[in-house]
C-alpha cells in the first residue's frame, strides 16, 4: 500500500497522531478519503503553497511571485503557514517541521474536517480527484511546448490565458447549458429509424468510420435541409458564461495554444468550488478541529498553545471579514438554533423579540454530542453536504447572528478616502455579503456572439447587477482578449447607467455609446 | 537546497526589475508590508504584478466588517485609535529589504548613471558553449545514438515488440535524444580600480567620513557592473603606503602631504601588475587638496600627464572642503592639465554633493 511507504517520512509520533486523530475523526462521523500527510521545511512549503498546495506546477513567473511574498512576510513574522490540503483522493496535507506538537494536532484534525468536506461536498463532486497527477501532466505539457516554441512566446500566452482564466461557469460542471441542436419530433423519430433500418453499418473505430461505412450518395436534397445548410449558423446557439470553451471550440488558434488555454480552463474548473466555499469550508474544518482538540486530543499542558493559536486563527480585525470565524460561527449557530428548534415558519414569523430569545431555552441538550446523535450535528452535517457559501449566508444568516457578531458594513468615504463604518443594518450586511461571494465577487461575463455584424468579430456582454466593471482593467483584457480571437473584439458593459461598447482593433481600444439605430446588434441579448 | 520554484522567482525578479517582460512593467503593483523589528515599524515593499482581468470598479469599494465602532468611524486601520494619543511621536517605518547590489542599481538607475563599457578587446567575459545536458529536441546532427537506442528499447520492451531472439531495435522520432548545450559567462580579463586617499593631519573626522562614503558607493557601483574586479586602495601622507580594504575604510593618521607618492605608488602598482592592454583602469583619488608645496603638485600633473593618464580608462579626483587647507590642488590640475579626456574633477563639500561627485564621474560613460 502506498500509505506504509509514504508514512515513513513521518516520525513514530506524528504516525501515531495521524492514526489516532484520523479514529477520533472517524466516530464524529467525519469521511474522508485516505489522507498522506508529509513533512516540510518552511522553504519546500512555501514553494507548495506557491503552487496552490500541489509538488508541481507548470513554469510561470506568478508562482515566483507568490513565493516571494510568502517568503517576506514569513521572514518578518507576520504570518506563516500554517496547513495545507488538496482535494485530490488521496488527499495530501502537509505538516510544518518546525512546529510544536499541538500545532501537528490542530493541523491533523483541521485536515481531516477539511478532507471530509471535499469528498462530501457536493460542489466538488465534479472536480478530478487526480489532480495531482493531472497537475504534473500539465506542467510537463507546457514544458513541451517551450521546449519548441520558446520560453518567452509560451510564457506571454500563458499571461492572456490567465487574464481571462475565471470566465468560466462555475456550475456547467452540474447541467448542460446546450439546448438540443434540434427539437425531435415523432416525424424525425420516425425518420431516423427508417434511415436505420436502410442503413447498414460495421462497426469501426471513429477515424475509420469514413472508410468502412462510406457516406451514402445523397439521394435528393430537400428544400428544407438547404435551406438549413445556407441559414446563418448563430454561434453561440445560446449566451453563456463558459467563454474560455467558447475560445477553444471557435478562436483560431495553433494547437500548443489550444492545448495551453484547456489547461487554464481545467486549472481553473478544478479551483472554482474552493472559491465557491471558503467560508464553508474553512469554518467547518475549524469547528471540527476546535471540538475534537478541546474534547479528544489536548494534553492538559497543551491547552495554552491550543488557545493561543486558535484564537490567532479566529482573530478579526477591521476591515477584513475572517473566513474562519465567520464559517465556525455559523455552523454552531446553526447547530444550536435546531438543538432548540429556533427553525421553520413559526419561529421565522414570530415577531416577538423576548420570545426569539427565549425559544427552546428549555430544551434540553445533551453534554457530549458524538457524531451526528442530535438534530443539530444532522443539520451541520446536511448543510455541509449541500451548500456553499451563497446559499450558506442566504439562508442561516439572521439578524440574531448579525447582532451577536457586531457585523457591520464599510464603504469608502468619498470625501477623505477612507473606509468607514456604515451601518449595522441587517438585509444591508447580508445583501453586501451576498454580493462579495457570488461568483467570487466578480462580475458576470456572456459571449453573445461569435460572428458579430458578420464580420467574425466577438462580441463579449457583462451582465449588470448593480456594479459597474472598472474600466481601465476591460480595456486592457480586452486586449488580451484580442490575441486569442484574432478579430476585434467587444464588451457591452453598463457604465454609469448607460450602454457602454468597449472594442478593440488590434490597433486601438474605442469606448462608444451604444445606440439603437446605427449599431448592428448581437446575435442575442442578455 | 534548490527548489523548483526557485526559477520561477528569479523570472518575476528579473521582470520587476524590469531586464525582461518590459511589456508587464505597467501591471506592476507595489504594496507594503508593515513589520516590527525590535522597536522599529518596518516598511517591507512587496512587488507584484496584476494581470488585467474584468472586474468591478470603484463603486465597488465596501464590505463586511466585524467588530466594535459606530458609522462613520474608520476602519481601515492606522491613524486614530491606536496606542496613548498626544504625546506619541509619529512612526518611523525604516525602508528594509534593499541588498547592496539592488541600491546599487538604483542608484545607477536613479542617476543615469551610463555603466562602464569595456572598451576595444577588453572584454570582460568571454562566452563558451559546452555540451552538457540532454534534451528530445534538436538537430540531427547532434543525436544521442545510445541514449536513444535505450529509449527506444526500452519502449519496444514495454510495448512487447522486442523479440530477444531477433534483436531488432527500431528508433522512432519520439525516442530520440538530443545532446544540448549551455552557454558560459567566463572572466576574461578585468577591471582594477585603484583608490588614493588623503590621510593627512588636515583631513579632519568629517572630511574622511565624506571620502570613504564616495569610495563606498563607487566601489559598490563598479562590482555591480563588472563581475570580476579587483581593488587597491592606497593611503597617503608624505609617503604613501598600499594597504587593505579594511585598513582603507577604517585608518586614522596624520601628518602632512606628498599627494604624488601617492601617484608613484599608484603607478608602480600598475606597472607590476596591470598590464594596461589588458585591464581596464580606474584611479581616483580623494585629498582635501592642501598639498604640501607647489612644486609637489607640479610633479604630481608631470606623473599624470607622462606616464599614468596615457594608461588608465579614468582618473577621478575628488576635492573636499577642508576647514584648514587652500585647497589648492584641484585649481593646479585644472590650469595644468585642461582638456584631458579621461580625467574628471569634483568637489564635495558635504554628503548631498556626493550624488553630483559620482554622477560627475561616471555621465562620461568612459
Amino acid at each position: 500500500m502506498v500509505l506504509s511507504t509514504r508514512i515513513k517520512t513521518l516520525s513514530p509520533e506524528l504516525a501515531e497522531q495521524t492514526e489516532r486523530i484520523a479514529h477520533i475523526a472517524r466516530r464524529e462521523t467525519l469521511d474522508f478519503f485516505e489522507t498522506i500527510f508529509e513533512v516540510l521545511d518552511y522553504d519546500q512549503i512555501s514553494q507548495i503553497a506557491s503552487y496552490s498546495g500541489f509538488p508541481q506546477r507548470y513554469p510561470h513567473w506568478r508562482f515566483g511571485m507568490e513565493y516571494e511574498q510568502m517568503r517576506k512576510s514569513q521572514t518578518y513574522g507576520l504570518s506563516k503557514i500554517y496547513e495545507m490540503v488538496i482535494n485530490n483522493d488521496p488527499c495530501y496535507a502537509y505538516l510544518l517541521a518546525d512546529n510544536s506538537m499541538t500545532d501537528q494536532k490542530l493541523v491533523m484534525a483541521h485536515v481531516y474536517a477539511h478532507c471530509d468536506f471535499f469528498k462530501n461536498n457536493t460542489w466538488f463532486a465534479k472536480t478530478n480527484r487526480r489532480m495531482i497527477d493531472e497537475m504534473a501532466n500539465h506542467a510537463s505539457r507546457i514544458r513541451r511546448h517551450i521546449d519548441h516554441y520558446g520560453y518567452e512566446t509560451v510564457e506571454r500566452f500563458i499571461d492572456t490565458c490567465l487574464s481571462l482564466e475565471d470566465l468560466i461557469d462555475p456550475y456547467r460542471a452540474f447541467m448542460t447549458r446546450e439546448p438540443p441542436r434540434r427539437a425531435t419530433t415523432e416525424q424525425d423519430r420516425r425518420n431516423k429509424k427508417r434511415k436505420d433500418e436502410e442503413d447498414v453499418r460495421y462497426p469501426a473505430k471513429p477515424y475509420m468510420d469514413r472508410y468502412i461505412n462510406p457516406p451514402r450518395r445523397k439521394k435528393e436534397v430537400s428544400p428544407e435541409d438547404a435551406a438549413r445548410a445556407t441559414a446563418r449558423q448563430v454561434i453561440p446557439v445560446k449566451p453563456h458564461r463558459d467563454i474560455l470553451w467558447f475560445l477553444i471550440q471557435h478562436a483560431p488558434l495553433e494547437d500548443w495554444q489550444t492545448d495551453v488555454l484547456s489547461i487554464i480552463r481545467d486549472e481553473a474548473y478544478y479551483f472554482a468550488p474552493q472559491g465557491q466555499t471558503k467560508i464553508m469550508n474553512e469554518g467547518w474544518a475549524s469547528y471540527w478541529h476546535s471540538t475534537l482538540m478541546t474534547r479528544y486530543i489536548l494534553n492538559a499542558d497543551e491547552l495554552i498553545t491550543y488557545c493561543d493559536h486558535h484564537s490567532g486563527t479566529m482573530a478579526t480585525s477591521p476591515g477584513r471579514l475572517n473566513p474562519y470565524k465567520m464559517g465556525i460561527e455559523l455552523y454552531r449557530d446553526i447547530e444550536n438554533r435546531w438543538n432548540r428548534g429556533r427553525y421553520g415558519k413559526e419561529f421565522e414569523e414570530c415577531p416577538d423579540m423576548e420570545i426569539r430569545r427565549n425559544w427552546g431555552q428549555d430544551v434540553k441538550i445533551p453534554e457530549r454530542v458524538v457524531g451526528q446523535d442530535s438534530p443539530g450535528r444532522r443539520k451541520i452535517f446536511e448543510v455541509r453536504r449541500v451548500h456553499n457559501d451563497v446559499t450558506f449566508i442566504d439562508e442561516f444568516l439572521t439578524p440574531e447572528f448579525v447582532d451577536r457578531f457586531k457585523l457591520y458594513q464599510y464603504r469608502m468615504d468619498p470625501t477623505t478616502g477612507r473606509m468607514v463604518v456604515v451601518n449595522r443594518d441587517f438585509k444591508k450586511i447580508k445583501q453586501q455579503l451576498l454580493y462579495m461571494l457570488t461568483n467570487h465577487g466578480r462580475p458576470h461575463i456572456y459571449v453573445v456572439d461569435g460572428n458579430y455584424a458578420n464580420r467574425g468579430e466577438l462580441y463579449l456582454a457583462h451582465k449588470h447587477n448593480g456594479l459597474d466593471l472598472d474600466i481601465r482593467y476591460t480595456t486592457e483584457t480586452l486586449k488580451g482578449a484580442y490575441n486569442i480571437w484574432g478579430r476585434p473584439v467587444h464588451m457591452q458593459a453598463r457604465i454609469d447607467d448607460e450602454m457602454i461598447l468597449f472594442s478593440y482593433d488590434g490597433e486601438q481600444s474605442k469606448q462608444q455609446r451604444l445606440n439603437e439605430k446605427d449599431t448592428p446588434k448581437p446575435a442575442h441579448t442578455i | 537546497m534548490s527548489l523548483r520554484i526557485d526559477k520561477d522567482h528569479q523570472r518575476f525578479r528579473n521582470i520587476v526589475k524590469g531586464r525582461i517582460r518590459k511589456d508587464l512593467r505597467k501591471f506592476l503593483t507595489r504594496g507594503e508590508l508593515i513589520g516590527k523589528e525590535g522597536k522599529h515599524l518596518i516598511s517591507i515593499p512587496v512587488h507584484g504584478i496584476e494581470i488585467p482581468n474584468f472586474r468591478y470598479g470603484d463603486n465597488s469599494d465596501a464590505g463586511v466588517g466585524q467588530g466594535e465602532g459606530q458609522p462613520g468611524d474608520k476602519v481601515d486601520g492606522d491613524g486614530e485609535g491606536i496606542g496613548p494619543g498626544g504625546t506619541e511621536e509619529g512612526r518611523h517605518i525604516l525602508e528594509v529589504e534593499v541588498t547592496l547590489d539592488e541600491l546599487a542599481d538604483i542608484l545607477g538607475e536613479e542617476l543615469q548613471l551610463p555603466r562602464i563599457k569595456p572598451k576595444g578587446k577588453h572584454r570582460i567575459t568571454a562566452e563558451k558553449d559546452r555540451y552538457s545536458g540532454i534534451r528530445r529536441i534538436g538537430p540531427e546532427s547532434l543525436r544521442h545514438f545510445k541514449r536513444s537506442f535505450k529509449r527506444a528499447l526500452r519502449r519496444q520492451m514495454i510495448v512487447g515488440t522486442y523479440n530477444p531472439d531477433r534483436p531488432r531495435v527500431i528508433i522512432e522520432r519520439g525516442d530520440k535524444m538530443y545532446r544540448s548545450w549551455k552557454t558560459i559567462l567566463s572572466p576574461h580579463t578585468n577591471a582594477v580600480i585603484v583608490y588614493m586617499m588623503d590621510v593627512s593631519g588636515s583631513m579632519g573626522d568629517e572630511q574622511k567620513e565624506l571620502v570613504r562614503l564616495e569610495a563606498f558607493w563607487i566601489d559598490a557601483w563598479l562590482r555591480r557592473n563588472y563581475q570580476d574586479i579587483e581593488s587597491r586602495y592606497i593611503v597617503h601622507d608624505v609617503r604613501a603606503a598600499e594597504v587593505d580594504r579594511e585598513t582603507f575604510f577604517h585608518v586614522r593618521e596624520d601628518g602632512g602631504t606628498r599627494i604624488s607618492s601617492a601617484f608613484k605608488t599608484a603607478q608602480e602598482l600598475i606597472n607590476q601588475h596591470y598590464n594596461p592592454q589588458e585591464w581596464n583602469i580606474y584611479l581616483f583619488h580623494f585629498s582635501d587638496g592642501d598639498n604640501s608645496s607647489e612644486s609637489d603638485s607640479r610633479e604630481c600633473c608631470q606623473i599624470l600627464r607622462e606616464q599614468l593618464l596615457t594608461n588608465i580608462n579614468l582618473f577621478g579626483y575628488c576635492q573636499v572642503a577642508s576647514a584648514y587647507g587652500s585647497g589648492n590642488f584641484i585649481n593646479v590640475i585644472h590650469e595644468q592639465l585642461a582638456k584631458i579626456d579621461n580625467m574628471i574633477t569634483s568637489r564635495v563639500n558635504n554628503k548631498d554633493d556626493i550624488y553630483d561627485s559620482i554622477k560627475a564621474f561616471f555621465s562620461k560613460g568612459i
